[in-house]
């Protein structure tokens, strides 16, 4: 544990836990490095690449636009502003680390409002315009498919997705766990610092008491040490942080895979075509009609756009 | 709590001649190395065992770095002239004053003996906090002491804070960021020049270091250049004991003046913050101005503007208002 959680000792001798070590970045670091290589030689030693390129388009055109749009423009802001934001932390909290110097607190608790105001944004926009639950379903049975597919090449080939691949939406609730760790922890960790909100104070006495509890007599029931709830909270963060490193490599690694470009190109201009659409989604669980994007099946899409009526299919 | 013992823990003592010897053991020994110029600041540490060094590399034999001499371009002075020979020094005392005033400031005669340039510029902070050995931020920890509500905190920072609200306690350095010194950095690979103001840095850039100085640095020249030499100069420092204390605030500034009128400036003030702070709004509000009182005043004025107290220095916003205020008076 030593290794990567940071003790520092008191004026009394004892080790008050600080926060995650730098090795946890570096192990951050290797972990990003080694997924983007190790899938670069798993996918092509399963032969992916040739798969994609022979990708059944089947069905038919009729009634399905040329252009179907994937995003729309508030959906695309609310991304690219929450991955700026990202990025802005990233760089702000691990690059001083790495050795380049700057004043990064004040860019970083600003980069940290910013993500949280999208993410309020997004919340609420995916509530009440989109359709929540289709991103945040998740299926067994397709699961066990995916894993399956994952670790043998004999297993059958999942079946297409709607506008949400399992992947997709996995990685979602992925980041939606990690980001919240992060921003709980670091407002609590902004209380501290001087903002033109708040005087800064370096006491959390509730998070002190939420620690350590309390027994019958209103006495803490497990003994904290002064600091040590000021650690949890920076070790939640850090591992967050750190957690978030891998998981944004690997989504900068597959919106640039040429494989999967065109979800890159979906969320920069806000439609694919119709011959990506086909090749790779579902009609019916995410079906287009004249453009305009339909009620999704149980379990399948999500509505991102004007809902129509239902599609009319051969 | 930190008691100060007679007898500090055991190091491995190095005595090098030279400095590229310095700067081998210096790299031989990492982060575990320490490196020692007069020893007023190191002492405390060792006393207080809150720095256990493996190995300590005095500098007090290297000839190479010290004295003051007559360079191109002004004066070269080595980082481990004692305080007092600056102090003493002709050309110092008659064209740059301010340092002489800066260094007399500092501690006692016996200190300005023993203590170097270098070693003044490059001293830790005196917050008592960190200096008890508490793992507050400055120390690799996660919490600032003196800044919480309850803390004891009247010599602490109101401006340029970024977590730590320790200052900086040297009373040369911001006599040498107003006389735009220069210092020199050398590696084992490598060798920098940096302004004054630069050399220092605040939290908000790394808030375990007060200097650009990592393990492996050695400072090794303070060069003062010719062109505020003669300058009209104002050194002022408070503190709570006048025979001997760390300021509370100080102000350097240096003046080019045509009469009553200011053509150039560089002011600076110390103990308000992790670093020196050069007052760039000031020095524009009076640059090319006649100095009347309502002049002193303005500047005074500016000068404090963004900074916010703790809960008990609040007292340091009038008395540094006051000093910018009496340096830009000095010039009528």
């Amino acid at each position: 544990m030593g290794r990567w959680l940071d003790f520092e000792s008191n004026p009394w001798g004892q080790e008050v836990l600080q926060g995650v070590s730098l090795e946890l970045m570096y192990l951050a670091i290797g972990l990003a490095v080694l997924f983007v290589v190790g899938h670069l030689v798993w996918y092509r030693s399963r032969g992916f690449s040739e798969h994609e390129k022979t990708a059944d388009i089947q069905g038919s055109v009729a009634g399905i636009p040329e252009r179907i749009v994937r995003h729309t423009l508030p959906s695309r802001i609310f991304h690219w502003t929450m991955g700026a934001s990202m990025l802005v932390l990233l760089i702000t909290a691990f690059v001083p680390l790495l050795g380049l110097e700057f004043a990064w607190v004040t860019i970083h608790w600003i980069a940290g409002a910013v993500l949280i105001l999208t993410i309020i944004y997004h919340v609420i926009h995916s509530i009440l315009w989109q359709d929540f639950w289709s991103m945040m379903s998740f299926n067994v049975r397709e699961a066990i498919g995916h894993f399956r597919h994952l670790l043998s090449s004999k297993s059958t080939e999942p079946e297409k997705p709607g506008k949400y691949p399992f992947d997709h939406r996995m990685y979602h609730q992925g980041i939606v766990v990690v980001s919240l760790a992060a921003i709980v922890t670091g407002v609590l960790m902004t209380l501290r610092i001087k903002t033109p909100f708040w005087e800064p104070n370096a006491y959390y006495p509730l998070v002190d008491q939420a620690i350590s509890g309390l027994n019958e007599l209103g006495e803490p029931a497990i003994t904290v040490l002064p600091g040590e709830a000021t650690g949890f909270v920076f070790v939640i963060h850090g591992i967050a942080g750190v957690a978030l490193i891998v998981m944004v490599a690997a989504h900068i690694y597959f919106a640039i895979r040429p494989d999967k470009r065109y979800y890159l190109w979906g969320m920069i201009r806000g439609w694919i075509d119709r011959k990506q659409y086909l090749a790779h989604f579902d009609p019916d669980k995410w079906s287009v009609v004249d453009g305009t994007i339909q009620e999704s099946p149980p379990g399948g899409a999500i509505a991102d756009s004007t809902v129509s009526a239902p599609r009319v299919d051969d | 709590m930190a008691i100060i013992r007679d007898m500090i823990p055991a190091f491995e003592l190095f005595q090098p001649t030279t400095v590229e010897d310095a700067l081998a053991l210096m790299a031989e020994h990492g982060e575990g190395g320490w490196v020692l110029a007069g020893g007023l600041d190191s002492y405390d540490w060792f006393k207080d065992r809150i720095k256990r060094p493996e190995a300590v590399i005095d500098l007090g034999g290297i000839d190479e770095l010290k004295g003051i001499i007559d360079g191109q371009d002004g004066l070269e002075i080595g980082a481990m002239t004692t305080l007092t020979e600056i102090v003493r020094h002709e050309r110092v005392r008659s064209e740059y004053i301010l340092l002489a005033d800066a260094a007399e400031h500092v501690a006692t005669p016996q200190i300005r003996n023993q203590g170097t340039l270098g070693g003044n510029i490059s001293q830790d902070t005196r917050c008592w906090y960190y200096r008890s050995g508490w793992a507050c931020y400055r120390a690799g920890g996660n919490t600032c002491y003196a800044a919480a509500p309850q803390a004891m905190n009247r010599e602490h920072a109101i401006t340029g804070t970024s977590r730590c609200v320790a200052v900086n306690p040297s009373d040369t350095a911001p006599a040498l960021v107003a006389l735009d010194a220069k210092m020199t950095v050398r590696g084992r690979r490598s060798s920098n020049v940096y302004d004054a103001e630069d050399f220092f840095i605040g939290p908000a850039t790394d808030i375990t270091r007060m200097t650009v100085l990592e393990p492996g640095d050695l400072l090794t020249q303070i060069d003062i250049p010719s062109e505020w030499a003669n300058a009209h100069f104002y050194y002022e420092k408070v503190r709570d004991r006048g025979s001997w204390d760390f300021q509370l605030v100080s102000v350097a500034a240096a003046f080019k003046t045509s009469g009553n009128t200011i053509d150039d400036a560089r002011i600076a003030v110390n103990g308000v913050a992790p670093f020196p702070v050069r007052l760039d709004a000031v020095e524009r509000l009076v640059k090319g101005a006649a100095v009347d009182e309502a002049l002193a005043i303005e500047a005074g004025e500016i000068a404090i503007q963004g900074s916010r107290p703790l809960k008990h220095n609040e007292y340091k916003q009038p008395m540094m208002s006051n000093l910018v205020r009496r340096a830009v008076r000095s010039v009528a």
